[in-house]
């Protein structure tokens, strides 16, 4: 279980939150000009690392709002917690 | 605007136990613990930005109190209490039947800023558990910290008790806590209250 800390409500179990999958993925600009490929590869297509992963979280019982979190897929541990949707922030990817 | 507001209604207005109670007092105790349903508060929820001084002068001036800009944390006015539920979210719960009339007032200070006011009345039941082990009974299904130097008179939180969401929040030192389950939740939540207060009858 994890303790994920909500940038509004503070430390909180982690029954609380939903994920949202991997964070800042840009929508193409003009989604009409893309082939099918290049449209699957924004749907659906992730980057799947091992290590760190920045990713969205939404604090569903509590204040619902949405956040990202920074987390490592191998051991689990959370290293950041931040607002904001898309900026791009730290050293991308 | 303030005409056309949707108003509770009689159905809402009634105790949200009353299949268990039969329009009786919805009260039950077991050794120092009481928990009792309390008369449905009129519910008021505000969106606003609070850093915007305009907004924040307004609303002090109708509910009598300061915004509760702290995170969890609630602000006592009047006759009104005003939960923070998110960073530009608060719910104001007033006594039964006063809520049209803030509403209104709320609408006619704030009219030409940017806001929303939505009356949730019937929304929430509200029970109230008392007694010095209250603390002990939450923590079966709450995993708040709710030990007194994290969670004290005062604050409140959005938060999950036996799995269904409730907005808790401490109101004296006895411990006392206001519980507000979704109303549909209510007798779910009162019974499973009751189960956890058995082993102190």
């Amino acid at each position: 279980m994890l303790l994920i800390e909500c940038p509004w409500c503070g430390p909180r179990d982690e029954i609380e939150f939903a994920y949202g999958g991997e964070a800042h993925i840009a929508r193409p600009a003009d989604p009409s000009k893309l082939s099918d490929a290049e449209w699957a590869e924004f749907l659906f297509f992730r980057s799947n690392p091992k290590g760190a992963h920045r990713e969205r979280w939404v604090h569903a019982a509590g204040c619902r709002r949405w956040f990202n979190v920074e987390r490592d897929t191998v051991s689990y541990r959370i290293s950041r917690v931040y607002t904001g949707a898309c900026e791009p922030v730290g050293e991308g990817q | 605007m303030a005409d056309a507001m949707m108003t509770a209604d009689a159905g809402e207005r009634a105790g949200a136990l009353s299949r268990l109670f039969q329009g009786g007092e919805a009260s039950t105790t077991a050794g120092p613990l009481t928990l009792s349903e309390m008369p449905v508060p009129g519910q008021i929820n505000l969106r606003g930005n609070p850093s915007d001084a305009a907004f924040a002068e307004a609303v002090a001036k109708v509910l009598g109190c300061r915004l509760p800009v702290a995170a969890n944390t609630v602000e006592k006015g009047g006759d009104f209490s005003l939960l923070w539920l998110g960073p530009d979210e608060w719910l104001v719960l007033t006594a039964p039947g006063a809520e049209a009339e803030l509403s209104a007032g709320l609408v006619e200070a704030l009219a030409g800023q940017h806001f929303a006011i939505t009356d949730v009345t019937g929304n929430r039941a509200l029970f109230r558990l008392s007694g010095t082990p209250a603390r002990e009974v939450l923590a079966k299904g709450c995993s708040l910290d709710l030990h007194p130097s994290r969670f004290a008179t005062g604050q409140c939180a959005q938060t999950l008790l036996a799995r269904s969401g409730i907005i808790l929040s401490q109101v004296d030192d006895a411990p006392s806590y206001d519980i507000l389950p979704r109303r549909s939740f209510a007798e779910y939540t009162w019974r499973w209250l009751e189960d956890a207060m058995a082993e102190y009858r």
